[in-house]
C-alpha cells in the first residue's frame, strides 16, 4: 500500500526503424482490393478508357511496396516509440486534461451500428445516433446553464471560432459590426482566442496579469469602449488561479455593450461547482475530448461544443439536433445561423464517448471530477514546491484549481539547467515530456502540471519524486540533465536548424531527398 | 454519490486516501478549498440536472448499444451515398494501428519521447506527397472544407506578400455547397468568393466566363474540384491552371484521393495548391466523423510560409542515418504567435493522418491503381444500367465520371426524396437527394459507388427503381 517506484529503471522502446519509403520491394502487396465482377468488366471495358485522356495518371505514385506483416510491424514499432496516456502518468501535459479514456467507450464507438453510418442517410435510420447527440446537448445545457448548444465544432479551437462568428453575426444584426471591431483577451488565455478573433478580422487587445497573477482589471477598464465587440477569457487561466473578479469583468464589458465569451476548454476543475451562464457569460465552449474524456489521438480528432444564451440561440452553427416529441431530427431551419463549420455534424465518435462518460458518472460523479482534480492539484503542488529551485509565481498561499503554472527560474539561475532541459530529462524517468507554456512565455522557465482525477496519490508521489531527483541532478551534475534524454525512443540529438531554417526544411521525404542534391 | 462510493476512474475517491490528501493540505474538505477561491455568489448551489449514473460497464454498454441499435447501417442496407463521405475497404491493420493505446491516447509529446508518432506523421505526409506529386504536405486539418478555406486564404496572403491586393476567389458553381458556405463565412473579411457558371450542356466550367472574370485583374485564385462534386471529371484542368497563371492567379485544386492511383494529380496539371480530404484512405464512415483535410504545394518559400497548420519537419541527428522530427516554424500558427498568426489553429485530426499512412503503405501503387479501376468500372456499369430505366437519365451531362454520377429523375414523375424513401423499403440507401442544394437541377440525386459496391447491389437497385417508377 502506498508503494511507488523511485528511480524507475526505464527505457523507452527504441527500434531505430527505417523510413517507410526505404522499405519493401517492387511488387509486394499489403492488401488486395475488391475487383469488379466479370459482367461489370464486360460491360464497362477498360478502366483507362473511362478517364479523359489528359487526366490519366502518367507515372504511378512512388508509394512503398510492402507486405502486410511488414507494414504492421513497422507501425507497431512506431506505436511503441510513442508515450500515450495509456502507458504513462501523463500529469505533465497541463491544460490538456490527460485523463483516463475509458476502454468501454472504445467498444461503443467501434460498433458497426455507428462506424458504418453514412451522414446522408434518411433521418429515420439514424435515430440512435441523433438521440445521443441530442441528449449530449441537453446535458451540456445543464452543465453550462446556457440555452442552446451546437455540436458542429470539430475541436475546441473551432468552437471558439464559432463563438467569434456568433459575435460578428450578433453585431451585424444590430448594425454595429463596423463599429465594434475589437476583441479583448488575456495573455494567459488559450492562443486560439486571439487567433480566431484575428482570423475574422478583429483587432485584438491583450490584458496582462497584475501582481496577483489575475488579468489586470484596470487594464480592462481602460480597454473597453464603444469599439468593444467582446471579451474572450479563460478562467482559471493556465496559472490555475481562479479569477474571483470574473463577474466584474463581465459587467464592465456588458456595460460597454460587448459580449462575454468564456473559454471552458478545460472544465475539469469546474464541473458542478460554477456555471458559465451564472457568471453572466453570453457564450462558452467545451473541448469534449478533454474534460469529457475522449482519447486525444495524436492531436485529434477531438470535438467542441458551442453553448450560448437564449439571446444568441438563433446564431449557433447549424444544423442542431432537435426532438419533436417522437423523433430526433437535424434542424437546418436556422436562417440567422453562422452556418456550417465542418462537414456533416461534427465528430460523432467523440459525442458518443461524452454521452457514455456523463451517463456513467451522473450529477454527483461529475462534481467529484472537479473536487478530486482540485484536491489532486493542490496536493501535487505542495509536494513539488518542496523541490529546490521550483516555485509557483503569483498569489502565494492561495489554492489553485485543477492545474498550476510553476517556474524553474531559480533552478535555472543557480544551475544553468532550463525547463526545456528538464522537459527532456523527465522522459528518462518514464514520463511523457511536459507542457511548459503557450507562447509567449509570460513566466520564466515554466512547467504546467495537471494531475486530473484519474491519477492516484501513488502516481503523484512517483511523479513528484522524479522531479526531485532531476533537481538534485541539476545541482550536482547539470550536464547530465542538459544532455538528456538518454532513454527515449530517439537516441540521437537533432540538428535544430533543419527545423528553423527554411532552406533546410522538408515536410516530406521527397523534399528532403531533393534538398540533399 | 455516497461518501463511501468509489469510482473506478477516480482512485482518490477511496475515503482513506482522500483523507490523506486533505490532511496533507490541512483542510477538512475539498469544499473548504474551493470555497476559499470561488466567490460565494458564483458557486452553483443546485445539483446538476443530469440523469443518475449507470454504474457497471455492462449496464452502460447495454444502455448505449440499445440506443445505437436504433440505427440502420450501410452494412445492413446497400448504400449509394457519397457526397463527401465514402465507404471503402478499411484494411484491418488500419483499425489495428489506430486503436493501439499508444497512438490513440498520445497528444502533443515531442521529438524524443513521441519519436514514433512524429515519424508516423512525417511518413503520412511523405506518402501523400507521392500520391499528390507534391513536395510540401501539411499536418491534417479538420476536413476538406477547412483545407479549402485555408487554401483560399493562403492564396490571398501569397498575393499580398507579392504586393498584389487581389481578393477574388473564383470557384465553379457546381462545387460542394457545404464547403462553399464554409469558405464564404471563413474568408468573408479577406476575400470575395465568386461562382463561375458551368456550361449547361456539359457541366464543365465556362471557360469564356472564367477568362472574362480573370481579365478584371482582381482574382487571387481559381479553384476547381476534380472530379466535381457532381461526379464528372473537370477535363479542362490544365487549361484552367494555364488561364489562372496568365492572369497571375493561384490555381487551387481539390482532387478525390481515391482516384489518384489512376487519375493524374492536379499538381501535374499546373495547380499550385492541392487540398482535400483523406477520409477515403482508411477511415470508417462514422456518421461523417472520419473526415480530415490536407493542404499541399511545391517547395516554394512563398507558399510554405503561408501554411496556417502545423508542419512536421525532418531533421538530421548526430547519429549517421538516424532522423528526428519536429513541429516547425510554429510562428505561422496561432499556437506560436496568437493574433499575428496566418490563421487560427487547434487540435485537428492526427490519428486519421497516421491511419491514412498505414492505408497508403498497405495499398502501394498497385492497390491505388486497382482501387481507381474498380470504382470506374462499377460506376460505368451502374450508369449504363440506370439508363435502361424509363424516366431516368444517369449522367445527363454525358461526361466521364469518377465514383459519383448525377441521376436525373425529372421525367420520372417522382421526386428524388420520394424515390429514396421508397428505396428504403428495398433495404437500399439511394443517392443523395440534390433538390435542396441544386434547385436548378430539379429532381436529381448523386449516386455513389466504391470498390465495395457489388454487381448484385447495383442490379438490385435497378430492379427496385424499376418497380418504384413503374
Amino acid at each position: 500500500m502506498g508503494y511507488y517506484k523511485k528511480n524507475r529503471d526505464f527505457h523507452e522502446a527504441r527500434w531505430d526503424e527505417p523510413f517507410i519509403m526505404e522499405m519493401g520491394n517492387p511488387g509486394e502487396r499489403g492488401v488486395l482490393v475488391p475487383q469488379a465482377s466479370e459482367k461489370v468488366r464486360e460491360r464497362s471495358g477498360e478502366a483507362s478508357k473511362l478517364i479523359p485522356a489528359g487526366l490519366l495518371r502518367k507515372k504511378a505514385p512512388a508509394l512503398p511496396e510492402l507486405s502486410q506483416m511488414q507494414v504492421l510491424r513497422h507501425y507497431m514499432r512506431l506505436s511503441q516509440e510513442t508515450i500515450g496516456t495509456d502507458i504513462n502518468i501523463d500529469i505533465g501535459l497541463g491544460t490538456c486534461t490527460m485523463k483516463y479514456s475509458p476502454k468501454i467507450h472504445e467498444q461503443l464507438v467501434r460498433a458497426e451500428k455507428f462506424q458504418e453510418l453514412h451522414p446522408c442517410q434518411d433521418e429515420s435510420t439514424v435515430q440512435g445516433i441523433l438521440e445521443v447527440m441530442y441528449k449530449d446537448a441537453q446535458y451540456l445545457k445543464a452543465i453550462s446553464g446556457m440555452d442552446q448548444v451546437s455540436l458542429q465544432p470539430a475541436g475546441g479551437s473551432q468552437a471558439i471560432f464559432a463563438n467569434v462568428q456568433t459575435i460578428r453575426a450578433y453585431f451585424e444584426e444590430k448594425g454595429e459590426a463596423d463599429k465594434r471591431d475589437e476583441i479583448i483577451t488575456t495573455i494567459l488565455s488559450h492562443p486560439a482566442n486571439p487567433g480566431t478573433a484575428a482570423t475574422l478580422g478583429y483587432k485584438v487587445i491583450t490584458l496582462y496579469p497584475d501582481e496577483n497573477g489575475l488579468p489586470d482589471l484596470a487594464a480592462l477598464k481602460a480597454a473597453v469602449s464603444e469599439r468593444t465587440a467582446a471579451l474572450m477569457i479563460t478562467n482559471p487561466e493556465d496559472t490555475g488561479i481562479y479569477n474571483d473578479r470574473i463577474r466584474q469583468f463581465v459587467d464592465i464589458v456588458h456595460e460597454a455593450g460587448g459580449l462575454c465569451v468564456y473559454d471552458q476548454a478545460n472544465l475539469n476543475g469546474v464541473f458542478g461547482l460554477t456555471r458559465a451562464r451564472d457568471a453572466g457569460f453570453d457564450m462558452c465552449h467545451y473541448n469534449l475530448h478533454k474534460s469529457f474524456s475522449s482519447p486525444h489521438g495524436c492531436q485529434g480528432p477531438g470535438a467542441g461544443a458551442q453553448c450560448v444564451s437564449r439571446e444568441l440561440a438563433q446564431y449557433v452553427a447549424a444544423p442542431t439536433v432537435e426532438f419533436d416529441g417522437t423523433k430526433y431530427y437535424l434542424d437546418y431551419q436556422r436562417p440567422d445561423s453562422i452556418g456550417k463549420l465542418r462537414a456533416f455534424y461534427g465528430v460523432p465518435s467523440v459525442l458518443i464517448r461524452a454521452y457514455a462518460y456523463i451517463r456513467s458518472l451522473g450529477p454527483d460523479g461529475m462534481k467529484s471530477i472537479a473536487e478530486l482534480s482540485i484536491l489532486n492539484n493542490n496536493y501535487l503542488i505542495k509536494k513539488l514546491l518542496k523541490i529546490k529551485g521550483l516555485s509557483m509565481p503569483f498569489a502565494e498561499g492561495r489554492f489553485r484549481m485543477e492545474q498550476a503554472r510553476l517556474s524553474w527560474q531559480e533552478l535555472t539561475e543557480e544551475t544553468g539547467v532550463t525547463t526545456d532541459d528538464i522537459c527532456r530529462r523527465i522522459v528518462d524517468y518514464g514520463f511523457q515530456d511536459y507542457f511548459t507554456s503557450h507562447h509567449p512565455r509570460v513566466l520564466p522557465e515554466p512547467f504546467t502540471p495537471e494531475p486530473v482525477e484519474t491519477y492516484s496519490k501513488d502516481d503523484m508521489d512517483e511523479y513528484a519524486a522524479a522531479f526531485a531527483a532531476i533537481a538534485e541532478e541539476a545541482y550536482t551534475q547539470p550536464e547530465l540533465v542538459k544532455g538528456a534524454p538518454y532513454k527515449a525512443a530517439l537516441g540521437a540529438r537533432i540538428e535544430e536548424e533543419c527545423l528553423t531554417d527554411w532552406s533546410k526544411f522538408a515536410t516530406t521525404w521527397r523534399a528532403y531527398q531533393a534538398l540533399g542534391k | 454519490m455516497e461518501r463511501s462510493f468509489v469510482h473506478p476512474y477516480m482512485p482518490n475517491s477511496v475515503p482513506e486516501v482522500k483523507q490523506q490528501l486533505l490532511d496533507e493540505l490541512g483542510v477538512k474538505s475539498v469544499r473548504e478549498i474551493y470555497e476559499s477561491i470561488i466567490p460565494k455568489d458564483l458557486l452553483y448551489k443546485g445539483r446538476l440536472d443530469l440523469p443518475e449514473p449507470i454504474h457497471s460497464e455492462y449496464e452502460l454498454k447495454k444502455h448505449v448499444t440499445d440506443i445505437l441499435n436504433k440505427n440502420i447501417s450501410t452494412e445492413e442496407y446497400a448504400s449509394f451515398l457519397g457526397a463527401g463521405c465514402y465507404k471503402h475497404q478499411v484494411p484491418a491493420i488500419c483499425d489495428e494501428i489506430n486503436t493501439r493505446g499508444e497512438f490513440l491516447t498520445a497528444y502533443c509529446g515531442d521529438t524524443y519521447s513521441d519519436h514514433g508518432k512524429m515519424q508516423a506523421i512525417f511518413e503520412y505526409a511523405s506518402m501523400m506527397g507521392e500520391l499528390l506529386d507534391a513536395d510540401v504536405v501539411s499536418y491534417t486539418t479538420y476536413d476538406a472544407g477547412q483545407s479549402v478555406c485555408s487554401s483560399f486564404r493562403m492564396a490571398v496572403r501569397i498575393q499580398s506578400a507579392a504586393g498584389k491586393e487581389k481578393s477574388v476567389i473564383l470557384v465553379p458553381d457546381t462545387m460542394n455547397p457545404d464547403i462553399f458556405s464554409q469558405a464564404d463565412a471563413y474568408c468573408r473579411n479577406v476575400a470575395e468568393i465568386e461562382k463561375v457558371p458551368h456550361v449547361p450542356e456539359t457541366g464543365l466550367l465556362d471557360m469564356k466566363e472564367l477568362k472574362e472574370r480573370l481579365e478584371k485583374g482582381n482574382v487571387a485564385a481559381v479553384f476547381y474540384e476534380n472530379p466535381s462534386y457532381l461526379g464528372f471529371f473537370e477535363e479542362q484542368a490544365e487549361e484552367i491552371a494555364r488561364l489562372a497563371h496568365q492572369y497571375d492567379a493561384v490555381c487551387i485544386a481539390q482532387p478525390q484521393v481515391s482516384s489518384l492511383g489512376i487519375a493524374e494529380s492536379p499538381m501535374n496539371l499546373g495547380a499550385d495548391i492541392v487540398c482535400g480530404d483523406i477520409q477515403p484512405l482508411g477511415m470508417h464512415l462514422q456518421y461523417g466523423g472520419g473526415q480530415a483535410g490536407f493542404i499541399a504545394s511545391r517547395q516554394k518559400l512563398e507558399y510554405m510560409e503561408q501554411f496556417p497548420t502545423y508542419m512536421y519537419g525532418i531533421a538530421r541527428t548526430d547519429k549517421e542515418g538516424a532522423y528526428g522530427y519536429g513541429r516547425a516554424m510554429n510562428y505561422r500558427c496561432s499556437h506560436g504567435s496568437r493574433e499575428k498568426a496566418n490563421e487560427y489553429f487547434g487540435t485537428e485530426t492526427g490519428l486519421w493522418g497516421i491511419t491514412a499512412g498505414v492505408y497508403l503503405a498497405s495499398m502501394g501503387p498497385q492497390g491505388m491503381y486497382e482501387l481507381g479501376e474498380t470504382i470506374l468500372l462499377n460506376l460505368n456499369y451502374l450508369t449504363l444500367r440506370l439508363n435502361e430505366l424509363k424516366g431516368v437519365k444517369a449522367n445527363p451531362f454525358g461526361r466521364s465520371n469518377f465514383q459519383e454520377v448525377l441521376v436525373d429523375f425529372n421525367d420520372s414523375g417522382k421526386t428524388a426524396g420520394e424515390i429514396n424513401r421508397a428505396l428504403l423499403e428495398h433495404r437500399i440507401f439511394g443517392g443523395k437527394d440534390l433538390s435542396r442544394e441544386f434547385p436548378g437541377l430539379g429532381q436529381c440525386a448523386l449516386y455513389c459507388v466504391s470498390e465495395l459496391t457489388t454487381q448484385g447491389e447495383m442490379d438490385a437497385l435497378v430492379d427496385a427503381l424499376g418497380q418504384i417508377l413503374r
